[in-house]
């Protein structure tokens, strides 16, 4: 009996390996397995060789790993795509005669079969089925779930290719890789989430009422979120002619008491450089959903890297202040994205929420969470008649008013500005408002997210955003007392209280998806000293042998 | 005349004789004239002398980056629709570095007033040719004098089917104002390009030269034919002033986002977020 299976699903675009995927998953999740899954795909709309993989387990599993037990290529090429990912165990499930390898085979053409009741579409149902009887899961769930899905002379082919699938199940000796659910341990109605998803509901709870994009990916999938709940939620969504549009319309939008959000990944946002600097000065809000791929440049357009973290932290030109969030998973999205806004508000900067490829895509086994239902701080103030929009004011922060919502007039000026808010090159007034700016850092200090840290230790193993399970379970494999696992989901500003947890560790890992080790530069600027940093940047995310694999190799020169 | 749109302004950067002077004070009329309240108008710029402008009105300003007075407009427009949102600026902040926000704003048409001050020339940066500069004109950079096509704005807005489009000259107040007039009081979106001569910079296209290359649109012209319209913003030398070109009715971008978004007119500041149906749609996902 095992406790964690992973099944690879390969094929070209369009071919049906999201039909699988939702029938597995669904399944599984209906089985009682925690389960997760992610994809990569090449840049097309049509054609090339796709995976999405499937991994379940009686225990929270919420990474990927790179070998994998089952395999479903459902063609050729995806064969030769993934087949690094075999081992000798692998049962491969796979046409008669495509290929060798030394993994356990199962020579049979499911098309023809599928062919032989009715329909070649449905041989994907015979897959899932027959994938389903190896893992002694109960085909009943299956059935459920199809019948959910279809109706009339699908629903019939479909059923009829879910007992071939059982059959070929049974006699190729069910329950081979049989695992079973912990239902005792699973709590009921949590929640299957992506990353994407999760962006998208805290959106919402952040009291999100515009979004203005230009559609790139992997960033694209927040702002479809937001269009399909715009009359659920009254959000106006706008496609802009390009990202510095994008952004602009959302200052204007902030402006007039509106709280908007951009979505873009990092070619966009070098786009919106001028815009966050904007920000920064008029100290008008705003929250850009930053989801990075391989760069530079169009780089690798449907591949995950955390190579923007240096562009987050310094895109703009002059000295301002802002935040820079990191989520690890679709719950700390949720909250990162609904504290964005809030954070925007409150300190009238501009706010990065950064994700990649590989966790917007990527669903998570996400436990049921609260939802405070309470409204936003009102951060607008009404204004009177002698309202200054720069005031100097004891608490740092300039009230904030907007326009038709008192007596006053709200002026923002991107030169550097009086109180009242107009142009003025007086040294003494720019020292003033500079000051003014830069000081919110010092009480953005207060609010940062100290990070999570994971088990006692000397090692320490530090990343942040998406490698944050995939570290975790890493480290959980090594079983070596040593090591504490730590998470950062804000890494910019970084203030004393974040850095303790690593103060204290003799021997410092950074794990990063980049070439170049972005936070471990970071956090040399703030004088930790960081031994080994493991970085990855071919376009894919970190697998959890593959980490283990790599840390193990570094924990042996340690000892 | 005295207005509630006046602001006393102790050092203005503008050169005495400039065109904006006119266009300033035409403006400050046409809304106390039209019994607008300054807090509920908003000035939305980006840089160049002309979007300096409302640095010296009473209104509340958006004074953003070079180019982007539109999208931050239609930004403004969309979240709080009760809102008189003016973008202004010059011929190269719009047409230039804003001019693919151009296309686009007059395509989306929310109901702003694009005002764009057209003087042929640069005038912060210090006489350079700008996107209407006529060809041959000569400058320092230029120094052989333009060797592209001037854009014209209104062939432009016509083609996109603007739903108003107007030329005016900042040297005759009572068309200029007039002019600004017709389109404050449009609903939808209208581009109100304004002559202007340039003091410093622009010896050529001066007061004079305007003064003797426009003519005004007779009574009887119909600005709702397309093609007419269309001929009429080909001409030059003298070049059309009057409302040339009016689309037929159509709906704004802050109304269909709204209804979009099943939001009634209410600015969005006053949004409540319905926790309820939050968690609903988030326990879809169990």
């Amino acid at each position: 009996m095992r406790n964690s299976v992973s099944v690879l699903i390969g094929g070209s675009a369009g071919q049906g390996i999201a039909s699988i995927e939702t029938l597995l998953t669904k399944g599984f999740k209906r089985s009682g397995f925690y389960t997760f899954s992610t994809k990569e795909f090449m840049s097309r709309v049509r054609g090339g060789s796709n995976t999405t993989l499937i991994r379940i387990s009686d225990t929270p599993v919420n990474a990927p790993d790179f070998k994998v037990d089952i395999f479903v290529p459902l063609d050729t090429n995806a064969f030769f795509h993934a087949q690094e990912r075999i081992t000798d165990e692998t049962f491969v499930i796979a046409k008669k005669g495509d290929y060798e390898c030394d993994c356990v085979r199962y020579d049979y053409d499911l098309e023809s079969l599928a062919k032989a009741i009715g329909n070649p579409i449905v041989s994907n149902t015979i897959a899932a089925a027959l994938v389903f009887g190896l893992l002694g899961c109960d085909g009943a769930v299956l059935r459920e779930i199809i019948s959910e899905f279809y109706t009339n002379e699908l629903l019939a082919v479909n059923l009829k290719a879910l007992e071939v699938g059982a059959e070929l199940a049974r006699e190729n000796g069910n329950c081979r890789y049989c695992i079973k659910p912990n239902s005792l341990m699973r709590p009921k109605n949590d929640l299957f989430l992506s990353g994407t998803e999760g962006v998208g509901f805290g959106a919402i709870a952040g009291g999100c009422n515009f979004i203005s994009s230009y559609p790139m990916s992997p960033s694209t999938g927040v702002l479809t979120f937001l269009a399909k709940q715009s009359r659920n939620f009254g959000i106006c969504v706008e496609q802009a002619e390009d990202e510095i549009a994008a952004f602009q319309m959302g200052l204007g939008v902030w402006y007039s008491g509106g709280r908007a959000i951009t979505t873009t990944s990092g070619g966009g946002f070098s786009l919106m450089g001028e815009g966050v600097s904007l920000s920064g000065m008029t100290e008008n809000p705003m929250v850009v959903y930053l989801a990075q791929r391989p760069g530079p440049a169009t780089g690798l357009p449907t591949r995950t890297e955390q190579g923007d973290l240096e562009l987050a932290i310094y895109i703009g030109h002059g000295e301002f202040p802002r935040i820079v969030l990191t989520p690890g998973d679709p719950k700390e999205c949720f909250e990162l994205a609904r504290k964005a806004f809030e954070l925007a508000d409150a300190y009238q900067i501009p706010v990065i929420l950064m994700s990649d490829q590989y966790l917007a895509d990527s669903y998570f086994n996400v436990e049921q969470f609260e939802i405070e239902d309470k409204q936003p701080t009102a951060h607008v103030v009404k204004t009177d008649a002698n309202y200054k929009r720069y005031a100097l004011t004891p608490e740092g922060i300039s009230p904030r008013g907007i326009p038709g919502y008192g007596e006053g007039l709200v002026l923002v000026d991107s030169d550097e500005h009086t109180q009242e808010g107009l142009i003025t090159e007086s040294m003494s007034e720019r020292n003033e408002q500079n000051g003014k700016r830069l000081n919110k850092r010092e009480l953005i200090y207060d609010e940062v997210i100290t990070p999570e840290v994971d088990k006692e230790g000397e090692i320490a193993v530090v990343g942040w955003g998406s490698t944050k399970h995939i570290i975790k379970e890493a480290v959980e494999r090594l079983a070596d007392e040593r090591i504490a696992c730590i998470h950062f989901s804000w890494v910019y500003p970084l203030s004393e209280s974040q850095l303790a947890s690593l103060q204290k560790a003799k021997y410092l890992i950074v794990v990063e998806n980049n070439a170049t080790g972005q936070f471990a530069k970071l956090l040399r600027l703030h004088g930790i000293t960081v031994h080994e940093q493991i970085l990855k940047s071919d376009g894919l995310s970190f697998f959890v042998d593959e980490l283990s694999e790599k840390l193990s190799v570094l924990l042996k020169e340690i000892r | 005349m005295n207005t509630r749109f006046d602001r006393i302004v102790e050092d203005n950067a503008w050169c005495p004789g400039c065109g904006n002077f006119s266009i300033l004070a035409h403006l400050k009329e046409a809304l106390e004239e039209m019994g607008l309240d300054p807090l509920q108008c908003v000035v939305v710029s980006g840089i160049g002398q002309a979007a300096k402008t409302p640095q010296y009105m009473s209104v509340h300003m958006f004074n953003g980056l070079h180019g982007r007075a539109l999208p931050v407009a239609q930004g403004v427009k969309v979240s709080n629709p009760s809102l008189t949102v003016i973008a202004e600026g010059g011929d190269g902040d719009m047409y230039g570095e804003g001019g693919n926000h151009f296309m686009s704003a007059i395509r989306r048409n929310a109901d702003i007033i694009n005002i764009v001050h057209n003087n042929m020339v640069y005038g912060l940066t210090k006489g350079q040719a700008s996107p209407t500069s006529q060809r041959g004109f000569k400058t320092p950079v230029q120094t052989e004098g333009v060797h592209v096509e001037p854009f014209n704005p209104i062939a432009t807005a016509i083609s996109l089917d603007a739903s108003l489009v107007i030329r005016t000259f900042s040297g005759n107040k009572e068309h200029c104002k007039a002019m600004l007039k017709i389109a404050i009081e449009h609903k939808g979106y209208v581009l109100i390009d304004i002559f202007q001569p340039c003091v410093t910079f622009n010896k050529t296209n001066t007061f004079k030269w305007f003064k003797e290359n426009v003519y005004e649109l007779p009574d009887n012209y119909d600005p709702t034919d397309k093609v007419k319209a269309f001929e009429k913003s080909l001409e030059s030398h003298p070049f059309p002033i009057g409302v040339i070109y009016k689309s037929p009715n159509k709906d704004t971008l802050e109304t269909i986002l709204r209804e979009e978004s099943n939001r009634n007119g209410a600015p969005l500041y006053q949004h409540q977020i319905d926790y309820r149906l939050l968690g609903d749609e988030i326990n879809k996902h169990i």
